[in-house]
Formats: C-alpha cells, sequence, structure tokens
C-alpha cells in the first residue's frame, strides 16, 4: 500500500521514531518504560509513605506483614514498611543499576571488543586473553573484592556492576567485528583511502547496533539481580535505601506466608526488562535500513 | 549396451518410440504473500523421455530453479507452492504425493546436483560414509556392501585415488573433485531422472569441460534423462538436445537446441543469444599502438601468504599466490589477466590496490607502492580504484548509494556538501542510473545497477586506472553485455585504464588490448589481443580456449585428451619456491614461458 512512498521516506530520526510509534508493542514497551521512570524521578510526591518509614499500623498484632490493602496498596513488608513507597524508591536504584551500569557495561564490551576485532595481531590477543580472564573469574567473587574495597554506594554498585558485565559483549563484538572487517565492503573502503576512525564508526559500528541492543536489554534483567544479589550479601546497596533486587532478598524467606513481598519486585523486574526488550526489538528492525521494502 | 558413436559431439538422439519418463504440464508455482497469490512461473508444460537431455535456460529470476525444485518436491513451504499442473514421473503424479512418499522418490527416481558442491556436501562427515549413507537410505542393504557400491560410484566418476577419497572430508577435496561426488552421489542409485541446477557454475572452464564431459558419458552409460538448469548458452548447445528458454517465470520458447539457435522465433531468445560473449580469433577492433605512457607498472611483483603451523605456530608452509609478475598496463588500455581460480590474478589486483602486502616493485601513476606514509597512500588512492565481483558484498548495505558514491569526495575533502551531491547525480546519470535513486539502499536495486553503483563510486576520483576484479561474471548475459558496453565507453571518454580480471575467456577476447594468462601464481603467456586469441603458444593456453564452451551447436569439438589429473598447488614448504617461468619474446610484444613438462 504505501510501498512505493515508504521506499522514498528517509530513515532520519524523525521518521525512525513515527514508525516506532506504529508499532503497538513498541509502544506499549516505551508507556511502561515512561510509568517507572515517572514514578521513580517524583517518588517523594507520590509515594504515600517514606520507604524507611516502620509504621505501626503496617503489621498485624501478631507481627505478621499486611497483605495489599486500602491503606497499603501493595502491601507491607516485614518491618512495616509501606511496600508501594519501596517500589517507586527502588525504582531510582535499579533504573540507575539496569541503565547506566548496563550502558557502561555495553560501551565498554563494545569498545574492548571492536578493538580486539578490527585490529586483530598481539593489540587483540592481549585484549581477547583479558577477556577469557574476566570471563573464567567468577563474577560475584570479583564484585565482592571490588565492592569490598570501594565503599558501598550506589555508584560504586554500578562501576562494579559494568565491570564485571561487559566481558560477554565484548566477546559476542569481537566475533562479530572480526567477520564484519573481512566483509568485501570494508576492503573496498580502504581502496577509496578512508581512514581507520571513517570504518569503524561509519561502516563496522552501525552493522553491531542490532546486536548491542540485543545485548544492552537482555543485561537489563541480569545486571537488577546481579545487583540484588550484591544487596544480599551486604556489599549492594545499603539497607534501607531500598532496590527492586534487595526487596526480593528481604523477604523471600518468608515468600509462603507473604508471597506478595517477592512477587510484586519480581513482576517489576520482569515487567521492566520486558519493556526494555520490546523497545529494543522494534528500534533494532526500525533501524535497519536493509529491511526497507521487505515489511 | 555401448554405444559407439563420436564422443566429442552432443549427445546421441534419443529413440522416439520411448515412453516420456518425466511430462510436466501446466506447471504453475505461486508464491503467497501480503495475503494474495503471485504466479512465479506460469503454465510450463515440457516431456522428457529416457535417456534424454534438456536444457532449460534463462537469466536470473526467471523461475528456472523454481521449477527444479518443484520437480524435487522441495518448494519450500509454507510461502512456495505448485499451485497448478501436474508432474507426471512414470505416470505417477508427483505434485499429489505426501512427503514420506517423496522421500523414496527423491534421490532415487530424481536425484539432483547443485552449483557449489561444498555447501550441498555435508562438512564433518566422509566422502564414503555420505555416498553409503545416501544408497543406504533407498536400498536395504549392509553397510559393507553400501561401502562397495559408494567405491564403484567413485570410480564411475573417474575421481583419482578413489580408495582414498572414500576416508577424506569434502574440504580436503577440489572444487571439480567435490561436483565429482556430487554426480557419483546422485547417479549411485541409477536415477530415472536427473537435474542439475548450474552444476558447472562455479567451477574453472577446464574443469567444467571435464565435470561435461563425464556427465555426458555417464548419460549414455545408464540411460538416465538429465533436466540442465544453466544460464550459459555455451553449455547448452554442448549437452542439450531441445532446451526452453524462459523468461520471467514463462516458457517463451521451446524446440531443438539447432533451431533455437539458428533460427531463433522470439525476440527474447535472439536477444539473449545475441548478449553471448563469443570467443574468436582475435581479429576485431586493432589493438591500441604501444607508444602510451604504462600508468601501472609492475617488476618481479611477488606475493605470498604465510600457513602457521605446529605448537608454536611458526611458518611452516607458504602459498607462493604471485611468483615474479611483471607487466605494464599503459594509460588508456584494456589489460586483461586470465586463468583459473587460485591462479593468482585477483591477488595482484589487492596488491595493486594496497589491500594485500607485496614483494617486488609496483608503480602506479608514478607512486611506488609499499613502505608509504598514509597520505602518500591516500593520494595513490585518487589514481587507482577497484570495482569487485559482487555489488552487493562490495556496498556498505546500511549506508544510501548516494552517501556511498560520494564517500569518496568525502574522504579526499573534496568539494562542498551541496557540489558533492551534484557531482554525485551527475556520476549517477553517467552511468545509467537516475538521480532520484541517490537516497535508496543497496538492496532495493538489481545486480547490473548495483555493479553501476559501484563503477559510479569508483569513477568518483576520477582515477587513471581501474581495476574490475570479475567484475561482471555474477551478472546476466544481458546485463553483462550493457556493462561492459558501459566500461568501454567509460574508457573512450576519460582515457581511463583498466586491468580486467576474468576467468570468461569469451568476454576478454570481446573487450581487452592486450591479455596475460596466469598459472600457478606466474605469466605464461602474455601479447596483444590478436596474439593470444589468434596464435596461442603456450599448452595452457590453447587448453584453456579449447576448453571454453561454445554455443554453436553445429561446433564439431576437436578431440581433445581426458584430463582427470588434479591442479597442483601453489603452497611451498618454507625454503622452497616454484621455478621461475623466464618468458621467451616471440616478436611484438608476444611473450610466452617455455612449458616445463607436458601440461
Amino acid at each position: 500500500m504505501t510501498d512505493a512512498t515508504s521506499a522514498d521516506l528517509p530513515v532520519r530520526p524523525q521518521g525512525a521514531l513515527r514508525r516506532l510509534m506504529r508499532r503497538k508493542l513498541a509502544l506499549l514497551g516505551v508507556a511502561v518504560i515512561a510509568i517507572v521512570t515517572i514514578g521513580a524521578i517524583f517518588a517523594p510526591w507520590i509515594a504515600p509513605y517514606q520507604p524507611q518509614e516502620q509504621m505501626f499500623d503496617g503489621l498485624t498484632l501478631e507481627g505478621s506483614p499486611l497483605g495489599p490493602n486500602a491503606k497499603f496498596w501493595l502491601g507491607t513488608d516485614l518491618l512495616g514498611r509501606d511496600l508501594f513507597s519501596r517500589i517507586l524508591y527502588g525504582a531510582r536504584t535499579s533504573l540507575i543499576i539496569g541503565v547506566v551500569a548496563n550502558g557502561l557495561a555495553l560501551i565498554i564490551g563494545t569498545l574492548i571488543g571492536v578493538t580486539a576485532g578490527y585490529f586483530r595481531g598481539w593489540i587483540g590477543a592481549v585484549l581477547m586473553r583479558f577477556t577469557d580472564l574476566m570471563m573464567a573469574f567468577p563474577a560475584l567473587l570479583l564484585a565482592i573484592c571490588l565492592a569490598a574495597i570501594f565503599t558501598p554506594s550506589l555508584w560504586i554498585v554500578a562501576m562494579v556492576i559494568a565491570l564485571v558485565n561487559w566481558v560477554q559483549t565484548a566477546r559476542v563484538v569481537y566475533t562479530e567485528t572480526s567477520a564484519l572487517a573481512e566483509r568485501e565492503f570494508v576492503a573496498a573502503e580502504k581502496t577509496l583511502g578512508a581512514g581507520t576512525a571513517r570504518i569503524l564508526f561509519r561502516h563496522i559500528l552501525p552493522h553491531l547496533v542490532p546486536m548491542i541492543i540485543v545485548w544492552g536489554t537482555l543485561g537489563i534483567s541480569t545486571t537488577v539481580l546481579l545487583e540484588a544479589t550484591l544487596s544480599y550479601l551486604g556489599v549492594g546497596v545499603q539497607p534501607p535505601t531500598p532496590s527492586w533486587g534487595n526487596i526480593i532478598f528481604e523477604n523471600q524467606t518468608y515468600f509462603q506466608a507473604a508471597p506478595w513481598l517477592v512477587f510484586i519486585p519480581g513482576a517489576a523486574i520482569l515487567l521492566l526488562a520486558l519493556a526494555f526488550n520490546l523497545v529494543g526489538d522494534a528500534l533494532r528492525d526500525v533501524l535497519d535500513p536493509t529491511q526497507r521494502g521487505r515489511e | 549396451m555401448i554405444e559407439v558413436k563420436d564422443m566429442t559431439t552432443g549427445a546421441a538422439a534419443a529413440p522416439d518410440t520411448a515412453p516420456p519418463v518425466l511430462q510436466v504440464q501446466g506447471l504453475t508455482i505461486s508464491v503467497r504473500a501480503e495475503g494474495r497469490e503471485r504466479p512465479l512461473v506460469s503454465d510450463l508444460s515440457f516431456t522428457l523421455a529416457r535417456g534424454e537431455t534438456i536444457a532449460i535456460a534463462g537469466e536470473s529470476g526467471s523461475g528456472k530453479s523454481l521449477t527444479s525444485l518443484a520437480i524435487m518436491g522441495l518448494l519450500p513451504p509454507p510461502a512456495l507452492r505448485v499451485s497448478e499442473g501436474r508432474i507426471l514421473l512414470n505416470d505417477q503424479d508427483l505434485t499429489s504425493l505426501s512427503e514420506s512418499r517423496m522421500r523414496t522418490v527423491r534421490g532415487n527416481r530424481i536425484a539432483m546436483i547443485f552449483q557449489e558442491p561444498m555447501t550441498s556436501l555435508n562438512p564433518v562427515l566422509t566422502i564414503g560414509l555420505q555416498l553409503a549413507e545416501a544408497i543406504r537410505a533407498h536400498e536395504p542393504i549392509s553397510k559393507r556392501e553400501a561401502r562397495a557400491r559408494a567405491l564403484e560410484a567413485l570410480k564411475a566418476v573417474r575421481i583419482s585415488e578413489p580408495e582414498r577419497r572414500m576416508g577424506q572430508y569434502p574440504h580436503e577435496l577440489s572444487g571439480g573433485m567435490r561436483q565429482r561426488v556430487m554426480i557419483a552421489m546422485a547417479l549411485a542409485l541409477r536415477p530415472d531422472v536427473l537435474i542439475a541446477d548450474e552444476p558447472t557454475t562455479a567451477l574453472d572452464v577446464t574443469v567444467q569441460r571435464e565435470v561435461l564431459d563425464l556427465l555426458r558419458d555417464l548419460q549414455r552409460e545408464m540411460g538416465t534423462a538429465i533436466i540442465l538448469i544453466t544460464h550459459d548458452m555455451g553449455v547448452v548447445s554442448e549437452m542439450a538436445e531441445r532446451v526452453i528458454v524462459m523468461k520471467q517465470g514463462r516458457a517463451v520458447e521451446q524446440g531443438p537446441v539447432r533451431q533455437i539457435f539458428e533460427a531463433p522465433q522470439e525476440s527474447y531468445t535472439r536477444d539473449l543469444l545475441a548478449a553471448v560473449p563469443r570467443m574468436g580469433d582475435g581479429s576485431g577492433a586493432p589493438a591500441r599502438d604501444g607508444d602510451a605512457a604504462p600508468v601501472a607498472s609492475l617488476r618481479d611483483v611477488r606475493v605470498r601468504f604465510d600457513i602457521r603451523g605446529g605448537i608454536l605456530s611458526q611458518v611452516t608452509h607458504r602459498v607462493h599466490a604471485v611468483e615474479n609478475v611483471s607487466l605494464d598496463i599503459m594509460a588508456g588500455e584494456t589489460f586483461s589477466l586470465v586463468g583459473e581460480s587460485g591462479c593468482g590474478k585477483s591477488t595482484i589486483a589487492k596488491a595493486l590496490v594496497g589491500l594485500v602486502p607485496h614483494q617486488g616493485r609496483i608503480e602506479v601513476a608514478g607512486h611506488v607502492l609499499g613502505g608509504m606514509k598514509s597520505s602518500d597512500m591516500k593520494s595513490l588512492r585518487r589514481d587507482v580504484q577497484i570495482v569487485f565481483q559482487d555489488p552487493m558484498a562490495a556496498l556498505d548495505p546500511r549506508m544510501r548509494v548516494g552517501e556511498l558514491v560520494g564517500e569518496p569526495l568525502l574522504i579526499h575533502a573534496i568539494g562542498t556538501p551541496e557540489e558533492r551531491r551534484e557531482r554525485v547525480a551527475g556520476l549517477f546519470e553517467r552511468v545509467g542510473l537516475s538521480r532520484d535513486q541517490l537516497d535508496r539502499y543497496p538492496h532495493e536495486f538489481s545486480g547490473g545497477q548495483r555493479q553501476r553503483i559501484c563503477i559510479a563510486r569508483a569513477l568518483a576520483l576520477q582515477p587513471k586506472l581501474i581495476v574490475a576484479d570479475e567484475s561482471v561474471s555474477a551478472l546476466d548475459v544481458s546485463v553483462q553485455a550493457r556493462v561492459l558496453d558501459l566500461l568501454a565507453a567509460l574508457k573512450r571518454e576519460f582515457g581511463i585504464a583498466y586491468l580486467f580480471i576474468s576467468h570468461d575467456m569469451a568476454v576478454v577476447e570481446n573487450i581487452s588490448d592486450r591479455v596475460a594468462v596466469m598459472y600457478m601464481g606466474q605469466i605464461v603467456e602474455m601479447g596483444t589481443r590478436a596474439q593470444i586469441f589468434g596464435n596461442p603458444r603456450h599448452p595452457y593456453t590453447k587448453r584453456l580456449m579449447a576448453a571454453v564452451p561454445v554455443p554453436d551447436p553445429t561446433h564439431r569439438r576437436p578431440p581433445v585428451p581426458r584430463l582427470a589429473g588434479e591442479v597442483p598447488s601453489p603452497v611451498y614448504p618454507v625454503g622452497e619456491a616454484p621455478q621461475r617461468l623466464p618468458l621467451r619474446n616471440l616478436g611484438d610484444g608476444h611473450l610466452v614461458a617455455d612449458a616445463p613438462e607436458p601440461m
């Protein structure tokens, strides 16, 4: 129907955005991310209670947490704190970890992978052996060591997670780059006199974008959970600051008595990861010019 | 019974009385897209008698390969299906068979060989095992018996050292040997029909000759009917008794091979035959005079690749891809390098544009290659450009074609963005594209158009020399003819010199001023077109030319001894090197190497 016109539509950002908006699932993902982000930013105004506030009427007379009710929308936790408020504040932590730490990991991984894959030789060998070493080293142990050296804070935890999580990205980007570097169009660019920077940034990186997007969206749930693990081990975000991961870990032993304390933050992590996944998928298709006219 | 007939001309005529082994009636293949059914092949009918060879010829997109897949029952579901018509194999309708019944037919009664034997063989199983398995899939015999049958089949395709081949893996064999294995596998069960889909397109011309001879001999022995699918009119005229010419899913003409070639009825057939490059004796347009200055000169150029092995990965062997090649390309001339795959012709192209390191001296437009500063290298790029074989691979699929063609100008900082765009538009129009297409992506163009885009990009810097590395080999003949015309026009207009690299002797003869024949990394013969094609002196040149299929059914091939030998390898242990072949001057710049041994 719009074959002829869409073929002439340039893939400028606004065009890409418009086509992104045409996908219902992607729109749903954008909506979820927007809601979580707004909730995190405006948490002090939205949250009905302070996240650390232990309320007397937040527990039953026997001292067990309350299920979702009219006063505490998502129930309360073991210390009588409002779960809804904690989830809102926790979104700040989890978004920073999921987006910043994960983004940093992607950048480090891509840089190392592209450098090693394009230049090969001894640079590539050194970088990739280092990557293999990092891969073989237990990530959790490394994170614990790093977190023990630096005083744990949210930003330190984000750094630590980035330093642990770049490895897989580097490995995959390396493989893909070394395949791309052998492609004939790269040879063609060299014969035109294109410099290394032009080849890397104009001709190799764009081909890696789809893969980086996929790894990025997959990385969100793993980094959020890694943060939770670190918190659980006492080297992550320090209580009483809430994060989705540490809410789960604080309450997991009472799973049978108070399942909402695990399910609700779990569902939040899942929903956020899914939302990023949907957007990432759509972005990959929309940004790929070779898909034009084939839809 | 063994027929005693002339082994060198076309196949024997099929007996007229025999019932047809395969009948295709009103075959229509449709694709389902966007909820609609669109026919890709419409209303195709033909019959095939026992022992007969029918060729389906046509350009890409004509539906010839789809037809063969339909006969094999291999159309990829669910998008493609036979929507109308019948395919009768000995009166059994194949289109109505279930997949499990079809499996007993496939490989057993109808076999198929494909263009690229490497992808059709399983790389992790030995040849013997794959052959035996193929036989055991259809006949309840023991492994031992199957092995014996497999060995027999390998012997039948005249492969050298068949016992050793049984234990080898596909990657250990050459392309020609792999195609022989595929033929052995296809014919081991003595099928009624063999479908050969571009069986020799990926092979060198001398290997092609051997494989075609082999197919013809086996057909004579076994009485197999062959459907030969090819774009090569030379192969058609040498192999087939009848021809179906297809265009865009329809049979435009059908008839005996002589009639098609001598009196084609349809204009499409006539155009197709007219576009086929033919080899003559090198006469025609006079070669250019030799006064022009060389734009590129190579002296004793060597390119070697190291092969590492052992625990310490030290260099154990070297591939001597190019050995002591010396040649001059004059300004404004078309210099062709011909030879078979692995002879080093593409390596010379890559060395000339600085993509592989070399030893010896290469001088292009006053620059000496090797050990240059990157700024010198960049200015060299303005004088020599390359056009690759596969334009789809040579164009970054994520860039607009306008950006791609303008990129050399951007890299060399020529003009303002508006000037660049204007110049790119001008280049587009010069190569026969429209300026409206600048914002499209490479996949939105056809193969011929993409090659024009590559040519436009090569022209952007107004180079003195363009290296065309098999630049027209992947194109259909009619498209190929038009691209060659364009190259010739650009040469006249801008005085560009070409280094034209090709394996296709007929194309080379049609466009070259001077020609060099390469074999195993060295030049064995070099001279003007008239010298090489009119008076070939080196035995390898002669062999190469004799092997070219001639698109003329009346052509009688002089009896050439059958060769079953293998092309020797250019890999030598460290410290050893191939013997240098000195070139003797026969006068007027016709240089020939002494033939070291009978080739």
